[in-house]
């Protein structure tokens, strides 16, 4: 009886787990599939061609998304974390702790679409053009909630004794959460500030309305920028065959860069952590 | 070296609960002391309140004079200096998880903005002689993070931590229980050793440890201290009824 419990239970977690895995192996194996055939040189190092000229690439556009990831980073990490030390170190318990938790999760409900709308009439309305900036402060306030609320987490998750020991010694409390709190729940918070740059790689919604697009090299801050999930859908909008194999080819990499990003940043990270520490 | 510590009208309070009452107690210069008693008597809330750690905890509270040497701790310092001067070593070893056996040991000087180099690497050297650590990891000290260590090395990782700043008293809270027997050993050789430099007051569990390591004992229960004197006479002759039952075994 308690092998077959056993069994079963192991059975359906198996399941799950296959559940889990196979969107993901499927979307990627199409992808390959789709998009591998377009991938060339051309596709790294060229900028779109106009409509009929057969070629060209995405370079503008894989350049484009570094830099508005760059932006949206800059702004979404450091605020991202900041809060979510007040909250688990400073704040703990008080009411502006619990508007702030409060306000990161609706933030991180509402719809990217709407967030481009803000960045829409809060930076480009009164500057009266689309410019990468405004795309960057877009994706980066979708950032702050997910970093936020995980870094929160992760700092509750650091035990007590941790902290005591700290103290006992005569540090200062920030310094003791800055220096032994933080960096002891730093791979989780490292782990919170990559699920927040993977979502946000991915958004188009945001960057309608800001980043605009932009079929040339472009790499001001004030200018409308390029970038893959906008260049994306362009293409798999058209009625153009060739563009719709660029776009393909477009997702696969997106893809590609997304999780060699992600890897880079872990095997950096991971560097700085020695044998046998948990 | 080593300063004494007096200790006058203490009263401590975990919310309304009153945790300790009225404690009045002389602790000797460079001899260690023991603290025993059953769980839940206050003993560790004790050892708290002289390095103003109790006070971390929001809801707690404390009135009443503690003099470390001729500092009076709850009027004339800040808890950070306090607590540089009062070592504490905890029941749970606890380095810090993501720092070398170095770190760890540099830790409290370093995060207070200690930076020879040339220095620090001589603290450490000698706090980890100091707790009979340096022979078995000599070799592995930026290599080998501290929680990759046995259990008792961990905590002889966390006494070298607390006596590389230097203290003049050190308080154990219980430093051997998570431990095995060799581990313990080892610990109570190291108090033994380290009582000359400095004044150890202890907590402890186990009534035999207090036997063996401790020149003065304190009974503690209820929240109140019942008796303080030798160790001997607490363990031979006590004046107590209430600590003779607890010597013999009656309850706790």
């Amino acid at each position: 009886m308690r092998g077959l419990a056993d069994g079963t239970v192991t059975a359906l977690a198996i399941l799950a787990t296959v559940l889990v895995i196979t969107p993901l192996v499927a979307i990627f194996g199409y992808l390959v599939y789709k998009g591998a055939s377009s991938l060339n040189l051309a596709f790294f190092t060229q900028i779109p061609k106009p409509v009929g000229e057969v070629g060209g690439g995405m370079a503008n556009a894989i350049l484009g998304s570094g830099i508005l990831l760059g932006m949206a980073s800059a702004l979404g990490v450091p605020v991202g974390i900041g809060g979510g030390i007040f909250l688990a170190e400073f704040g703990r318990g008080t009411k502006l702790a619990n508007a702030i938790r409060f306000t990161a999760d609706v933030l991180n409900g509402v719809p990217s679409i709407v967030m481009g709308l803000a960045a829409y009439s809060l930076i480009v309305v009164p500057q009266n053009h689309f410019s990468a900036f405004s795309g960057g402060v877009a994706l980066g306030i979708m950032m702050i909630p997910t970093v936020c609320r995980t870094t929160e987490e992760m700092l509750l998750m650091v035990p007590h004794a941790v902290r005591e020991a700290a103290l006992g010694l005569g540090v200062p409390n920030w310094r003791s959460v800055l220096s032994i709190t933080v960096k002891t729940a730093s791979p989780g918070i490292i782990t919170g500030c990559m699920l927040a740059f993977a979502r946000v790689a991915g958004e188009t919604a945001p960057l309608i309305f800001t980043a605009l697009g932009n079929s040339f090299w472009s790499i001001s801050p004030n200018e409308p920028i390029a970038a893959l999930p906008l260049q994306i859908w362009v293409y798999a909008l058209s009625p153009y065959d060739d563009w719709h194999r660029l776009a393909w080819a477009g997702a696969l990499v997106l893809i590609i860069l997304i999780v060699a990003a992600v890897s880079l940043v872990r095997f950096v990270a991971s560097r700085g952590i020695l044998k046998g520490a948990s | 070296m080593g300063v004494g510590i007096e200790v006058l009208n203490l009263n401590a309070w975990y919310g309304t609960n009153h945790t300790l009452q009225d404690i009045n107690l002389n602790i000797p210069a460079n001899h260690a002391t023991a603290l025993i008693g059953p769980s839940g008597c206050g003993k560790s809330t004790f050892v708290r309140c002289l390095n103003r750690m109790h006070e971390t905890n929001p809801i707690a509270r404390v009135t009443g004079t503690v003099r470390i040497g001729e500092l009076d701790i709850y009027e004339d310092a800040k808890p950070v200096e306090i607590r540089r001067r009062v070592g504490m070593v905890f029941q749970r070893p606890n380095p810090f998880p993501t720092m070398s056996i170095y770190d760890n040991v540099a830790a409290g000087l370093k995060l207070n903005g200690y930076s020879n180099r040339r220095a620090l690497d001589e603290i450490v050297e000698k706090s980890l002689k100091n707790s009979a650590l340096w022979d078995e990891v000599k070799d592995d000290l930026k290599k080998k993070s501290g929680a990759s260590l046995s259990g008792g090395q961990q905590q002889r990782l966390c006494i070298a931590r607390a006596l590389a700043v230097d203290p003049e008293v050190l308080l154990m809270d219980e430093p051997a229980s998570a431990l095995d027997p060799v581990s313990t050993s080892k610990i109570e050789d190291l108090i033994f050793q380290l009582k000359s430099q400095y004044t150890i007051v202890i907590v402890t569990h186990n009534m035999q440890q207090a036997a063996r390591v401790a020149e003065k004992t304190g009974f503690f229960l209820n929240g109140r201290m019942v008796e303080f004197d030798s160790t001997h006479k607490i363990f031979t002759n006590p004046s107590d009824k209430r600590t003779e039952d607890y010597i013999t075994g009656r309850f706790g």
